[in-house]
């Protein structure tokens, strides 16, 4: 891991160290965003007094006000709209998508109109939105509690897609995301929010604590959006990953072995395109990890960027380890989430010259 | 020319109580038993609107059947329903007992709801079809549904009648007129109502009957089938269950504030009854109302079944964290197991002894079939084929889903 204990320049003079998990660091920023700024509101289904089923929005409600931090209707549609016309205002709202299966009833919203604001109005009207929504399995939540959406927002034109992988990260690209004038889909890595996750499933995880990105500033601090981590150089392989993936390619590459150098992207879009296209033609093999189904996953669009971009530098065809195409079922849920097994078999597949 | 000089604030409902109030159930008013009229089945749904605002009851505080909502129901039908909400408690018991040692991943009981589903189950018949969402249990359970498959489920064992793909608690049985449990919350009502709409179509005498908690009437889904419903006179019952609590959240913040989810109907043109779900009696009643309507073509009715929920939302949450711990005990329509023991004991029919022998009866019969499901397996312990997580994702296999499928060597 690159060591992120030293705090930016950016955090704030009177702010130290501490050790939090996701779900702390997340909340950090929150509470830190709406002391700083009365234009910041967070909301959500079971988001103001509860403080989300999570707990990322905990105690916000309490600090700073019934009117600031509210329960809604159960309606993604309603409270994503809502927070359109708020943004249009001049508002900086944060909303909560219990899970991100439920992203969907809201996605007309999201898509026609969030996404197209700035440009259908010649610049007269923005949407600077956050909606947060914890993704992705590794809880048995069956097929409606563990989907990973993100290709669906970054195929649309005026959306940002952000995907923290630790709580150092987390708190940073949240408190951008909300500086951020664009509509942004900030999804949460859930199998991350208590600890980090050795990429085992049958191994006991150990806490955020023991991981130096679990040192977090108090006051506030950003990681700009559009900026890959590089979170482990190598040179026989380039592994492009995002969110929990990036533990699961850690462990990968231990397991098969291989001198891997692993991208964590953390902004899908905008994408560090100048740090992928480094570190392919330095090492001159790609394999991309991500969860979600591989038909028309982000890994597509990453895999034709790679090859277009760095064709003559490339060894070995472009590998891809991903979710089946299936739904996500209850009881398979380990076979179907992809383990540092898959990623050692693609990474020792294309260290052979990729043949399947 | 005027202006609006005074500053515009804010206002979030809240609730009456939270954890360390004394429950408040003061702003309810609740009718007596047996207050209101029973309209007519082809009455016009603007001769009843006050159905929507009020509240019907035909059990009273000692167990007398009041009225004219009082369906006048024989001994045997009481004692079966009764039976069933029995036995729906004993399950929910047992199975939350099993998630917290470690045998699934997540349960749901309905405790305190038992006599909607259980009523509503037996009223219905199989041809019809029931649109449920995850608080119906006891409809499965009032038609005799096998025990172990339910747990079978939950397990997502080798036996599992839906492969270990779902949810614990989300069941498809076709056969028994249940529709397969989406978790996205609300879907099954437009669902229902396009069913229906297919009965009449067809020129069968088929029905459907939808639930949906209060919580979920905010998604535009129960809005869009309250349309499609009243536009095509579908042939359809719209439950709105009403528990008062949707996770942490409370029926306030879906709109129960400032007026009745019951009265939703009304600018749909449809007909609404307000109904006291702990109340077997009046959920049969009001059912059967509008089970007729439907029946002699003249459309949907919607139904706000009001009701507390007693448990925690599921085995995720701990509802002391935000209601008062023992807002439940004071509820004020009471258990509906108890009011309708009270009942059949008032009318002769019943007597502790008979209801402490069904309630052994009841855990000895839930024991039983918790035993034939662990010995198939609980969560990780048995399961369907892994073949089974690429099958029937179509109608037939793709090439993708075959080569996914041999990569991992099934
Ligand atoms: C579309 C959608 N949004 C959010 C959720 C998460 N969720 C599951 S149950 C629930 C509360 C539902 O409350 P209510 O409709 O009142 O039913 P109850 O649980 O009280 O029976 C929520 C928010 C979901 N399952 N689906």
């Amino acid at each position: 891991m690159v060591d992120q204990t030293e705090a930016p320049a950016s955090v704030a003079a009177e702010g130290g160290v501490q050790p939090m998990n996701m779900i702390q660091a997340l909340n950090s920023a929150l509470h830190v965003k709406m002391a700083e700024d009365p234009n910041v509101l967070s909301f959500g289904e079971d988001a103001g007094y509860f403080g989300g089923v999570f707990r990322v929005t905990d105690q916000l409600q309490q600090k700073h006000g019934l009117t600031r931090s509210f329960d809604t209707p159960i309606s993604e549609c309603g409270l994503v709209a809502a927070a359109i016309g708020m943004g249009a205002y001049g508002l900086r709202p944060v909303v909560e998508i219990q899970f991100a299966d439920y992203i969907y009833p809201a996605y007309d919203q999201i898509v026609s109109e969030a996404a197209k604001m700035r440009y259908r109005s010649g610049g007269q009207f923005t949407s600077p939105i956050v909606v947060r929504s914890p993704y992705g399995g590794g809880i048995f939540g069956g097929q409606t509690h563990s989907q990973s959406p993100e290709s669906l927002f970054t195929h649309i034109a005026g959306l940002k897609v952000v995907i923290p992988s630790n709580p150092y990260d987390a708190k940073g690209l949240l408190t951008a995301s909300i500086e951020d004038g664009d509509p942004v889909i900030f999804l949460e890595p859930k199998r991350l929010y208590n600890g980090p996750f050795d990429g085992w499933h049958q191994k006991p995880v150990s806490p955020w604590k023991a991981q130096p990105s679990a040192q977090v500033p108090t006051g506030k601090y950003t990681v700009p959006i559009g900026e890959a981590a590089v979170v482990r150089e190598g040179s026989d392989v380039t592994i492009l990953c995002y969110g929990t993936m990036v533990w699961v390619s850690l462990a990968g590459a231990e397991h098969a072995g291989v001198d891997a150098e692993v991208i964590d992207l953390r902004t899908l879009v905008p994408l560090d395109i100048a740090t992928i296209e480094a570190s392919v033609k330095k090492t001159g093999r790609c394999v991309i990890v991500h969860e979600a189904p591989k038909t028309s996953g982000y890994g597509a669009e990453l895999s034709a960027l790679v090859q277009e971009r760095c064709f003559y530098h490339l060894e070995a065809p472009i590998g891809r380890v991903a979710g089946w195409d299936t739904p996500y079922p209850h009881a398979f849920e380990w076979e179907y989430f992809p383990g540092p097994e898959r990623v050692a078999a693609a990474l020792k597949a294309v260290m052979t010259g990729g043949a399947r | 020319m005027t202006r609006n000089t005074q500053p515009l604030s804010l206002r979030v409902p809240e609730p009456s109580g939270r954890p360390g109030d004394a429950p408040d159930f003061s702003h309810l008013k609740l009718d007596a038993a047996g207050a209101l009229d029973r309209p007519a089945i082809d009455a016009r749904p603007v001769q009843m609107l006050d159905l929507a605002f009020r509240l019907i009851r035909v059990l009273d505080d000692e167990g007398n059947a009041l009225g004219a909502w009082n369906p006048r129901l024989d001994a045997e039908t009481l004692k079966k329903g009764l039976k069933a909400m029995i036995l729906t408690r004993a399950f929910d018991d047992r199975m939350h007992r099993a998630h917290r040692q470690g045998k699934t991943s997540f349960y749901m009981k309905c405790t305190g709801e038992e006599a909607i589903a259980v009523a509503q189950g037996m009223i219905l018949s199989r041809e019809d079809m029931g649109f449920p969402t995850y608080r119906q249990q006891g409809l499965l359970i009032a038609r005799g549904y096998p025990l172990v498959d339910m747990m079978n489920q939950i397990y997502s064992n080798a036996s599992d009648p839906i492969k270990g793909r779902q949810l614990p608690i989300m069941y498809s049985a076709k056969d028994y007129g249940f529709f397969t449990i989406s978790g996205n919350l609300g879907t099954q009502v437009p669902q229902a109502v396009g069913w229906a709409m297919a009965s009449a179509y067809k020129g069968d005498d088929k029905i459907a009957i939808a639930w949906i908690g209060d919580g979920a009437t905010a998604e535009g889904d129960f809005h869009n089938a309250l349309t499609f419903a009243s536009v095509y006179r579908a042939p359809v019952i719209l439950n709105v269950v009403n528990n008062q609590w949707a996770i942490s959240s409370f029926q306030g913040i879906a709109g129960g504030m400032e007026t009745t989810f019951a009265s939703k109907a009304i600018g749909y043109g449809l007909p609404a009854l307000r109904v006291d779900g702990n109340d077997f009696l009046a959920v049969w009643a009001a059912t059967q109302w509008a089970e007729e309507r439907a029946r002699s073509n003249q459309g949907a009715t919607v139904i706000e079944l009001f009701t507390y929920r007693g448990a925690p939302h599921s085995t995720s949450d701990d509802p002391s964290r935000y209601r008062p711990g023992d807002e439940h005990e004071k509820w004020p329509l009471g258990d509906p197991i108890a009011r309708l023991k009270q009942h059949l004991i008032a009318l002769g029919e019943w007597s502790e002894e008979q209801q402490a022998e069904a309630e052994a009866e009841a855990v000895a019969q839930v024991r039983a079939a918790g035993k034939e499901s662990e010995a198939i397996g609980t969560l990780g312990q048995s399961r369907p084929s892994v073949k089974t997580m690429f099958e029937e994702v179509y109608a037939t296999e793709d090439w993708r889903l075959t080569e996914q499928r041999r990569e991992v060597g099934v």
